[in-house]
């Protein structure tokens, strides 16, 4: 089985973002930045399907400017067998970067790829399901748990109602949610060895896509700040309030 | 000029820094009460440090370390120095010094503290000989091919669970042009099973809680003149060329327990609020963590200048002694007001802060007090003046 994952350099978890001064967007200058903890986990697994003998090769992709090359040697030293650059400026949208996937996975013909469930930067939970929609491949997202099988992948999803099992034939679409495991953090022999590996690169027009935005960025700014609570006395006040201040039931 | 840290550093330092975090943190507060690592957890940390190939790192990849140059790992121990030094020091760095040792030597000391079979600690204190490591008593008599040797050491650090001692003895004396008499210095390796060598419990200090120091007593102590590393004589001549960057290590390690205390700071001066409003908007407050923000910033260049230097050998006492000393009297700051901040609280054991205060005492005392850097850069200075 070979696993694709694609991987996105964002600004990093434990970061306090500050929106800039002119509503454009977050400060990035002197922040650190970080690969999206969820496609962490997604090369984590394709990572341990690799050691358990089930995958037969793992190759990291990235979309993004030339820095984003240091989240490539993050998955070559946590273990992935090859690395992809597709240079692009930051702030490629989603269906942009499914259709980039899309041709990568014309390119390489993996049978699973594997996504982290949103990039914690934009938080648009939708490139996996594009990618699916554009292959006419089988999705599982949010998945907790991925079993493979013969010529299929089992995952599990964490639904409202409790879990729900999913038997996927290949090739298939994954994307991670965070019970799924806990990603490793790299050894310092690997990250050395993970220097010296080459990183594919080629751009957007090599693979024949049109990344021009479709959607327009109006205006970026702060949550509004939390207003203090207030203190019912009792459940009747609580559903009065929740019918008809906060308006969440009926 | 290039401040820019490379991929593989960052990746080094957040791998470090996760270590530290999972590893390390969870022990601390019984590290502290018990006044000692839990075997198990010793053992754990070591194990995982060693898969992890931090354990030597700062030892050539060609001899079975990490092979990492002294910027890349000031700034490990600036991540481990986040944490109690009990327990980073079970990521145990041997001794930059053992590398002066031959082939036959290799084999018994070098190469196994590399592998983390063996520990080394250096002992050059004496109760008599501070500072003044010229002034030691220990002794050591040749005999015949062997070497007897007497004596007392203190305050020699993690002696307890070492298994060899990295050891400095006066083995005769000079005539220094216009300076009088002053004593030869010789490095011995000696096993701590060899007869005549006693490991005694040292002090307990109010810093570093559950790292230990011992007492060395060596009474007519006989080893072969296969244990001198180096040359006869040699002994501070060895230890200018191999022991250089332990300064930076101390200046390093102060950054990380700076940053983690400010960084707690930080937040609590956000979301304590009194008379109506965060502290941290009373100017009395925010310009505190400015100032700190600025020092431990200032410290770091220092550090990392210094450790740039020596990778291409260049670095002078002064640079080392100049980021020591400043990261040190930086940390000892740093530490105070951050308790200032936290009010009442900050003195409590159920915060680290009153820890990294208590911690941050040893920092302008150890290898080289404060006044003996200063005096190091001060005689830099004016040597050129006749001064
Ligand atoms: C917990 C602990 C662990 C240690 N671990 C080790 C170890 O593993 N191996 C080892 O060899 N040593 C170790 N040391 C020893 C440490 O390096 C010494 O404590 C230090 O060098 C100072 O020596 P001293 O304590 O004898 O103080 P002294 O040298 O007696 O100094 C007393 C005071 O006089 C000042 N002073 C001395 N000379 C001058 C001068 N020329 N100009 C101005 N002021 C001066 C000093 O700055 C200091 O303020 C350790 C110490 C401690 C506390």
């Amino acid at each position: 089985m070979k696993v694709l994952v694609p991987v996105k350099r964002v600004v990093d978890a434990y970061v306090k973002v500050r929106v800039k001064s002119d509503g454009s967007g977050v400060e990035t200058n002197n922040i650190k930045m970080s690969m999206n903890p969820f496609d962490e986990i997604a090369v984590e697994q394709a990572v341990r399907l690799r050691e358990a003998g089930t995958a037969t090769e793992v190759v990291a992709v990235t979309i993004g400017p030339q820095q984003a090359q240091e989240q490539l040697r993050t998955a070559l030293a946590m273990g992935v067998d090859r690395a992809m650059h597709i240079e692009a400026d930051a702030g490629v949208e989603p269906l942009a970067v499914a259709k980039i996937l899309s041709a990568v996975c014309d390119q390489e013909s993996p049978d699973l790829v594997l996504l982290g469930k949103q990039a914690i930067d934009d938080d648009s939970n939708q490139t996996g399901q594009m990618l699916a929609a554009l292959r006419g491949w089988p999705q599982g997202t949010s998945i907790s748990k991925l079993e493979p099988g013969d010529g299929t992948v089992t995952v599990t999803r964490e639904v409202d109602g409790g879990l729900e099992s999913l038997e996927l034939p290949m090739p298939a679409i994954a994307t991670v949610d965070l019970r799924l495991n806990e990603p490793r953090y790299p050894k310092l022999p690997n990250i050395m060895k993970a220097k010296k590996k080459p990183i594919e690169q080629s751009t957007t027009a090599d693979l024949g896509v049109d990344i021009t935005p479709r959607l327009k960025q109006v205006k970026v700014e702060e949550p509004p700040a939390r207003a203090g609570g207030v203190k019912v006395s009792s459940v009747d006040e609580l559903i009065d309030k929740l019918r008809n201040e906060a308006k969440v039931i009926q | 000029m290039d401040f820019e840290s490379t991929t593989e550093q960052n990746m080094i330092v957040d791998s470090v820094r996760r270590f530290v975090e999972e590893e390390c943190y969870p022990h601390e507060n019984e590290v502290e009460r018990r006044g000692e690592v839990p075997a198990e957890v010793a053992e754990a940390i070591r194990a995982k440090s060693i898969e992890h190939g931090f354990y030597a790192a700062n030892m050539p990849e060609e001899l079975g370390g990490g092979g990492l140059d002294a910027l890349t790992m000031t700034m490990v121990e600036r991540e481990l120095g986040r944490t109690s030094f009990a327990l980073q020091m079970l990521v145990h760095r041997p001794s930059n010094i053992l590398r002066a040792c031959n082939d036959e030597q290799a084999e018994r000391y070098l190469y196994p503290a590399i592998r983390g079979e063996r520990i080394d600690c250096l002992a050059m204190t004496e109760p008599g000989a501070g500072s003044d490591l010229r002034g030691m008593a220990t002794r050591a008599e040749a005999d015949g091919d062997d070497w007897v040797i007497n004596g007392t050491k203190h305050f020699i650090s993690h002696a307890d669970v070492a298994d060899f001692t990295i050891l400095f003895a006066a083995t005769g004396e000079e005539e220094v042009q216009g300076r009088g008499k002053r004593k030869k210095i010789t490095v011995f390796l000696v096993d701590h099973d060899t007869p005549g060598m006693q490991v005694r419990a040292g002090y307990n200090s109010v810093s570093h809680h559950g790292y230990h120091n011992s007492i060395l007593e060596f009474d007519n102590c006989r080893v072969p003149a296969t244990q001198v590393l180096g040359e006869v004589h040699r002994g501070f001549d060895l230890a200018g060329t191999w022991l250089s960057a332990s300064r930076l290590t101390v200046g390093a390690t102060c950054i990380g327990r700076a940053r983690r205390a400010h960084e707690m700071a930080v937040e609590w001066a956000a979301s304590r609020k009194q008379f109506g409003q965060s502290i941290g908007r009373f100017q009395g407050i925010g310009f505190k963590l400015a100032d700190m923000a600025t020092e431990i910033e200032a410290a770091e260049m220092l550090c990392l200048r210094a450790a740039w230097l020596h990778d291409q050998d260049r670095m002078t006492d002064s640079d080392a002694a100049k980021a020591k000393l400043y990261a040190s009297e930086m940390l000892a700051r740093v530490t105070d007001e951050c308790i200032q901040i936290f009010g009442g609280m900050g003195l409590m054991d159920e915060l680290p802060l009153e820890r990294f205060w208590r911690d941050a005492r040893i920092e302008r005392i150890w290898d080289g007090t404060s006044e003996i850097q200063r005096h190091i850069i001060s005689r830099d200075l004016l040597r050129p003046y006749g001064g």
